[in-house]
């Protein structure tokens, strides 16, 4: 019998597992996908009633519950699609150009 | 605890590399939360496949099978006759999906084949009508009208001419016991729709309709207001067969419905139909068929169908 949970496959310098079985979750989030943005949403924490609709409708669900209740988008991951912005029933969510 | 009614536990981990405002990401979030951390998933080659799965990352925090254009509908047969060996087929939920190419076109066959055979799991298609991930192709889910790199408008071309496939009667034929449309604009009936037919023994399936500004040429802001627009228009109905019954959910007026030109007009792959010129026969030739889509379907749920 082959112990295929434990059979590594040499190509080149990497060592792959059988059927290229990755054992991490979430790895993605190593990369910071914020750099591909132009605009940035800027929440307004006054006129937030914490209903979470951005959070729903993220396609990063990158959009956090702060401790209050409310919510903020994690710029990190953040691309800058615009979505909370436009979907925000109090229209607290604004899109500022991004600036370096 | 649930915000704005969808479960707080996420299953794709940020850093995906999904376009921005992808309507599919925000499918594939809505699918993995119905889906619950007792499940596994399944999918075909597609937008989601790529941007999921940078190897050697992945986004997925549930466990996870990659299969090649056609078959995660056979994969989760496989998966499923697994789980009944063992007796564990109640515990663990096996949701399969794709996009519409592999839904509509490459892997028909496959899903076919394993809504004949009755297999226990669930099929999700994330609907956004061409193939995006290799260049915008048409499939058989492209409606009529829209420009893609395969069906170019042009001064010969008016874009794509063929409707898009009906592919929930198509399962319906299957005598599958639920199969449900629905939309990321409404995302807690998205939400409710995909449960019920995780919690529904057998082959069931969802359309799920997702926005794709990169191919639709739309705003990315604007892929949630787009996909209730659909619904609005009554381009993309939401409804459900239960048992081979009809269920209308929205919309369900067909005189209250918004015009079609509302929904068209707002997405690049329909100027050719605004520009240079308005071509009101075929914006018309579009209107009237929504509505007569739509009369039927209301008519099968009145007449219990």
């Amino acid at each position: 019998m082959i112990d295929f949970e434990n059979v590594k496959l040499k190509i080149g310098d990497t060592e792959i597992t059988i059927g290229a079985v990755l054992e991490s979750n979430g790895s993605t989030s190593n990369l910071k996908t914020g750099a591909w943005r132009s605009m940035r949403p800027v929440t307004d924490l006054e006129k937030c009633i914490s209903c979470g609709i951005c959070w729903s409708l993220c396609p990063e669900g990158c959009i956090i519950k702060r401790k209050d209740g409310k919510f903020e988008a994690d710029l990190d991951y953040c691309k800058g699609c615009g979505i909370c912005a436009n979907e925000c029933p109090v229209k607290a969510i604004t899109m500022v150009m991004e600036e370096k | 605890m649930a915000i704005a009614g969808l479960p707080e536990e996420e299953y794709l981990s940020c850093g995906h590399r999904a376009c921005a405002g992808c309507g599919a990401a925000t499918a594939i979030r809505l699918i993995t939360k119905a889906a619950g951390k007792n499940s596994i998933l399944v999918e075909s080659t597609g937008c989601i496949e790529v941007i999921s799965t940078p190897y050697p990352e992945t986004a997925w925090k549930l466990p996870w099978i990659h299969g090649a254009f056609e078959n995660p509908s056979s994969i989760a047969s496989g998966i499923s006759a697994a789980l009944k060996a063992k007796g564990i087929e109640d515990e663990i939920n096996v949701v399969a999906f794709g996009g519409d190419g592999s839904t509509y076109d490459i892997g028909l066959g496959h899903i076919s084949g394993a809504f004949e055979r009755g297999d226990n799991f669930t099929y999700i298609c994330y609907d956004n009508e061409a193939y995006m991930n290799t260049g915008i192709q048409r499939s058989g889910a492209t409606p009529y009208g829209a420009s893609t790199t395969t069906s170019p408008a042009g001064r010969e071309s008016i874009g794509k001419v063929e409707w898009k496939k009906d592919i929930i009667h198509i399962l319906a034929a299957h005598k599958s016991p639920y199969l449900a449309s629905a939309s990321i604009g409404y995302p807690t009936d998205a939400f409710k729709k995909i449960r019920k037919a995780i919690e529904t023994k057998g082959p069931t399936f969802v359309n799920l309709f997702a926005t794709c500004p990169t191919g639709w040429r739309s705003d990315p802001a604007k892929s949630i207001e787009l996909a209730k627009l659909a619904v609005e228009t009554g381009v993309v109905p939401l409804y459900e067969i239960i048992n081979g019954k009809h269920v209308v959910g929205m919309p369900r007026d067909i005189s209250k419905l918004k015009p079609v030109e509302e929904y068209l007009k707002v997405q690049g792959r329909y100027r050719h139909l605004f520009r240079p010129e308005k071509k009101e026969m075929e914006i018309n030739f579009i209107q009237e068929r929504v509505k007569e889509n739509l009369a039927l379907l209301l008519e099968y749920a009145e007449t219990g169908h």
